[in-house]
């Protein structure tokens, strides 16, 4: 089946199978592979994306399902120079292996849009769908708060 | 890891869903948030012909203050119950446990009426659901019907629709007096189904009697447990202390828990004995007009 699904501001149509998930319709389809596959079974939020502008797991939705609507993968995060929040996290030391970090990234834009300054606890309730095995979290919540006071600074 | 194949459908009205649901008979499953039916499918748990996707049906995406009671359209996503004014006004038992169903992203995604259908007996909401005296209705191209909660919840991720219906709607009623409820989950990590959960409601009479009340359990039987010999111990009495660990006593007897790597059965009776003595405690305190 045809699906046209916009990808960081861009129309892509392709012609797929219905079980297509969405993580592999982003990864295969468009070669896009900053969106990360983890657990494949809904636990870790590796493989999350903004749909139109809301944080979901797109190894548990079907490309077909978002056929007409929009997708924000970490790669349209960059635009012209780093985003506030790829700053941020290279400043504050907010990843280390880098798996989970696209996942983080987006959770944080879309905190951040609600929320310009979140606490603590709002940050980490935020990302509580977000599994990371090696900062111990600490510095990811310094980071999306880092690039909360960044943006409002501008 | 990919799912079986399946034809894909995805209507643009409820009534060209329905007439698909109809055709399809027990080969198509509908598919809302997916995010039981999804993982299920990709470890070959669920193998469905087909699917009738009804994410576009925006129409049926309402949480709304109804003519005597809550209503949650089939799309309503768990994020639009969390912090929802009508929710808090109507079920405080709905209200507390909307935070704590999944993750952040999944309760984005996944629907209350689809994890509803979906009957897991791990699953929050059918606890919930029981203790309130919800009701579904059920849609099909010859009409509608309204299934009480205790009837549409059979067993083992099995409910009572028939072949063509879909639910469309989940009803849940406005306390008669002033109303409390909680819900107290417990579990390893946000995300994980609960290691046991209990759902409590307790309506109470202008003369501080209790009139109505709901004790219903989460992840200790083969399908969500409604405490009927508990809720028929408290109402018409007046609270205490004592009455509510009688109460307690008898759900953590009613319970039937599992040993597994969430804990053994004994430790699993326990927290349902405490956290039903909790969850009337705190259901008390919000109905008496104090905070939760």
């Amino acid at each position: 089946m045809k699906v046209t699904v916009t990808i960081n501001g861009t129309a892509q149509t392709a012609d797929i199978e219905p079980r297509k998930l969405l993580v592999d319709f982003i990864r295969t389809e468009l070669g896009m592979t900053g969106t990360h596959i983890g657990c494949d079974t809904t636990s870790c939020g590796a493989c999350t994306v903004l749909l139109d502008g809301t944080p979901i797991k797109s190894c548990t939705m079907f490309a077909a399902s978002a056929d007409g609507h929009e997708v924000q993968t970490v790669e349209g995060l960059k635009n012209g120079e780093l985003h506030p929040l790829q700053v941020s996290f290279k400043q504050n030391h907010g990843l280390q292996c880098g798996f989970c970090t696209p996942g983080m990234m987006l959770v944080g834009k879309a905190l951040l849009e609600s929320n310009p300054s979140p606490t603590d606890d709002e940050v980490r309730w935020a990302i509580s769908g977000n599994l990371c095995r090696c900062t111990g979290y600490t510095n990811i919540v310094k980071s999306i708060q880092a690039a909360g006071a960044a943006i409002e600074g501008n | 890891m990919y799912p079986p194949a399946f034809e894909y459908w995805s209507p643009k009205s409820l009534d060209e869903a329905l007439t698909k649901i109809q055709e399809l008979g027990h080969d198509g499953r509908v598919l809302a948030g997916g995010q039981s039916l999804i993982p299920m499918m990709k470890l070959r748990l669920a193998a469905p012909a087909n699917l009738v996707d009804i994410n576009n049906l925006t129409d049926l995406a309402y949480v709304r203050a109804d003519n005597g009671h809550l209503a949650i359209g089939a799309l309503a996503r768990h994020a639009d119950v969390v912090d929802n004014d009508h929710v808090k006004t109507i079920s405080p038992t709905m209200a507390s446990a909307a935070p704590w169903v999944a993750d952040p992203l999944v309760r984005n995604r996944g629907t209350v009426a689809g994890s509803i259908a979906h009957c897991d007996p791990e699953g929050d909401w059918n606890s919930v659901m029981l203790a309130v005296g919800a009701s579904v209705v059920a849609t099909s191209t010859s009409g509608q019907r309204v299934i009480p909660i205790g009837e549409f919840v059979v067993d083992f991720f099995t409910n009572s629709l028939v072949e063509g219906e879909m639910v469309t709607e989940v009803r849940i009623p406005r306390p008669t007096g002033s109303a409390g409820g909680a819900y107290l989950k417990l579990e390893r990590k946000i995300g994980d189904y609960a290691t046991a959960a209990v759902a409590t409601f307790l309506d109470l009479a202008s003369d501080g009697t209790i009139a109505n009340a709901g004790v219903a359990l989460t992840a200790v039987a083969s399908k969500n447990l409604k405490v009927v010999e508990a809720e028929q111990m408290l109402i018409g009495q007046t609270p205490s202390p004592e009455l509510f660990a009688d109460a307690a006593a008898v759900a953590a007897a009613a319970c039937d828990p599992e040993s597994d790597v969430r804990g053994p059965a004994e430790y699993k009776r326990a927290v349902i004995n405490a956290y039903t003595k909790r969850g009337l405690a705190k259901a008390l305190v919000q109905a008496q007009g104090g905070a939760s």
